[in-house]
């Protein structure tokens, strides 16, 4: 079917036309994910799984120069060049965490060798599905690539088997499933709403050809076609009140697949989102999305900014706070204009760098504590410094607070919203300093309290830490000029 | 066109086939006992089946037959199967427990067929009948879906809402005339109710919480328990 034509056009490619960056992002991945299906033991497949991840990280780099021209499946554009980078650091990053981490749930038998190679080869299988569902140029295959990584991260959260974990994996499921569902609807209304412009043929659902023929649709039926594509995609973002299944999917699963949850999926739903939004934007008489996706964004922000408050599990608190960070990210693409859609860009950025370090952090002070409770925390910077100090900077970073990354792009956002709307910029505050409230009560005394709980040691990765929050620091102090160019090119491009 | 067959006969059918779905998605909402909503569920794929092969016959888009193929092999048969054995082996073909009561329930799902018929038809004016009819009609389906899936507790019948709205979906894709993609779609929608019902499988849900009453498995739940 199409997957294994794209894998044989990928194939061709690398044979013919030398290395092809576009087939190589997808490419390693799948071959990686069969390798690690069949390796057994657990040093050399996590080494291999870094591997892998570092050459994804290496040919999506590649993309910035060398950029092939679209096909009828792939693409690369700016747009999609910023999440294909990200999703590919933060993925090889976490692949490094993960090494660790998991080398200590084996060390506990919270994982067995044969449930370690399975999760090995779904997190291939899973970066790839990412992959594809960013490069696709088709809003069929990249429905289908979407819910590829959904089904990968389903299996990977209830990977433990605790009755907890299972009841997360499951009600993930049947959300995601029912989203998955409503997106795919709006995309059939989406062709419906192209055929008598763009024709029947196989070029139909290719998205370059869509956008720039966007103007002559039926505005009617591609309104209601966003409004199914948002509740569907929305979903897989997180955006209240769709959001049940993402805590108990944070909270359950292997704390790396909690990272890559909140840094990159989340990301690729949102990317989904926004192609369309494109669309609308592209089409003079179809309603404006932006009123629809900033109430969404405004109701996630103060909801979840609420529900910090009533929390006691530390991974669930940051799955609230991720529910939070993407309310504001929507908030801010909803705004639009050149001014809100990089804000958004910067702090979809910073959040996905940011929260993955968290989680990081968050991993190896659940293992040491032997427990998610955060009652049964504290004092963490005396007792674990580097761990300690680290989450507080993390938290210090989360919640928005100078000298890092988060801060520009919130501080971005809300001058310029004042400006526009003041309104709408009083109620994000709001969110924000409710949120900020509560990351403070309940997280300083688990860093700076007197020392409570187990005190085990343990073996801690703290190179993709120190990495991810030295780039958030860079980018609350110093934002290359490039990037900036860059990301100010892209928010135009979003309209 | 395919065939030799009268445009209006074609869209008789198309219609009557698209109806019968909504008709036993209806169904499907008052069975009280799994074995009969599986059948349901069982016959709401056979109709599926034929209403794709139909499209396929009278678009001549030959392609759809392996759609059609796949509603009548894995969904009408494999699947059903699968549940029925699940449902002998899990002790739990007694009464399903429903939220709100079924009279409630039908008149919500009324509702909610006349809300797609409201929301869809004015705005497929310019999209040829057949397609639109089977769009509106496809929406009210998923909808019920939705419905069973929010009123049903049960692990069992969640699927089956799950599958009842996916038919709609399928039913809509193909009902789009000339949409590509539309056999990988429906692949791919299969590998998804394989993963659902394998992992009810594999899970052993009754193994672990002697039930598979969602609402028992909430109880376990982090922050509640």
């Amino acid at each position: 079917m199409t997957g294994f034509g794209i894998t044989g056009a990928a194939i061709a490619s690398l044979a013919t036309g030398g290395l092809d960056p576009v087939a190589a992002v997808l490419l390693v991945p799948l071959g990686a994910s069969v390798l690690l299906a069949v390796l057994p033991g657990y040093l050399w497949p996590s080494r291999l799984n870094v591997l892998a991840c570092l050459v994804a990280l290496l040919c999506a780099l590649l993309l910035l120069w060398h950029r092939p021209p679209a096909g009828d499946y792939l693409m690369i554009d700016d747009l999609n060049v910023v999440f294909i980078v990200l999703n590919t650091f933060v993925g090889f990053t976490t692949a490094a965490f993960s090494a660790s981490y998991i080398g200590h749930e084996l060390q506990t038998g919270r994982l067995t060798l044969g449930l370690l190679r399975f999760y090995h080869a779904m997190y291939q299988i899973m970066m790839f599905g990412m992959n594809l569902a960013l490069v696709a140029n088709n809003i069929g295959l990249m429905w289908v690539a979407v819910e590829l990584s959904t089904l990968t991260t389903v299996v990977m959260v209830g990977i433990y088997r605790t009755p907890a974990a299972i009841e997360a994996a499951w009600k993930y499921f049947i959300l995601g499933s029912v989203g998955i569902a409503l997106a795919l609807f709006g995309t059939i209304l989406v062709y419906l709403a192209a055929r008598p412009v763009v024709g029947e043929s196989a070029g139909s659902m290719v998205w370059t050809v869509l956008i720039s023929r966007a103007a002559g649709f039926d505005p009617e039926l591609l309104n209601v076609a966003f409004v199914f594509l948002l509740l569907g995609y929305g979903t897989k973002v997180g955006l209240a009140p769709l959001h049940a299944w993402l805590p108990d999917a944070h909270a359950e699963g292997p704390t790396p697949i909690s990272a890559v949850l909140s840094g990159l999926l989340l990301n690729v739903a949102l990317y989904a989102l926004l192609r369309f939004k494109m669309l609308l934007a592209a089409n003079p008489a179809a309603l404006a999305p932006g009123p629809l996706m900033i109430t969404l964004g405004l109701l996630s922000l103060i909801f979840a900014a609420l529900m910090l408050y009533r929390r006691h599990d530390i991974k669930r608190l940051f799955a609230y706070s991720s529910i939070e960070h993407m309310g504001i990210i929507v908030f801010a693409f909803g705004m639009a204009g050149p001014l809100g859609n990089f804000a958004g860009l910067l702090q979809m950025t910073m959040h996905s760098l940011t929260k993955s370090a968290i989680f990081f952090t968050v991993g190896h002070i659940t293992q040491a504590k032997g427990t998610q409770e955060m009652s049964d925390m504290g004092g963490l910077t005396e007792t674990h410094p580097v761990l300690g100090w680290t989450l507080a900077a993390g938290i210090a970073a989360i919640a928005g607070l100078p000298p890092f990354g988060v801060f520009t792009s919130e501080f971005l956002l809300l001058s310029s919203t004042f400006d526009r709307q003041p309104l709408l910029a009083a109620a994000v505050v709001a969110g924000l300093l409710i949120a900020f409230g509560a990351l403070l009560m309940l997280l300083t005394p688990v860093a700076f309290g007197a020392p409570r709980g187990r005190n085990a040691h343990v073996h801690a990765s703290t190179l993709p830490i120190f990495a991810h929050l030295a780039l958030v620091l860079t980018g609350g102090i110093f934002l290359p000029p490039a990037l900036v160019a860059w990301f100010q090119h892209v928010a135009v491009l979003l309209g | 066109m395919g065939a030799a067959v009268p445009h209006d006969f074609a869209f008789d059918i198309a219609h009557m086939l698209a109806g019968a779905l909504v008709l036993l998605s209806l169904m499907m909402l008052y069975q009280d006992r799994l074995y009969a909503l599986i059948n349901v569920l069982a016959l709401h794929a056979l109709v599926l089946a034929l209403s794709v092969a139909w499209q396929a016959w009278v678009h001549d888009a030959p392609h759809l037959y392996i759609t059609a193929g796949i509603a009548l092999g894995f969904k009408a048969v494999i699947i059903p199967m699968a549940l029925r054995r699940m449902v002998f082996r899990l002790r739990v073909h007694r009464e399903i427990e429903t939220v709100v009561g079924t009279g409630l329930t039908m008149l919500a799902a009324i509702a909610l067929i006349a809300l797609s018929l409201q929301v869809m038809l004015p705005v497929t004016e310019g999209v040829d009948p057949v397609s639109r009819e089977d769009i509106a009609l496809a929406l009210s389906v998923v909808l019920i879906g939705l419905l069973m899936m929010v009123t049903r507790q049960n692990a069992v019948s969640q699927v089956a809402g799950f599958m009842s709205l996916e038919n709609g979906i399928v039913l809509a894709a193909t009902g789009a005339q000339g949409m590509p993609l539309v056999v990988e779609i429906s692949v791919a929608f299969s590998v998804l109710i394989a993963f659902i019902v394998i992992g009810i499988f594999l899970f052993r849900i009754r193994e672990r919480f002697d039930t598979v009453d969602v609402e028992a498995l909430d109880a376990f739940r982090g922050e509640r328990g």
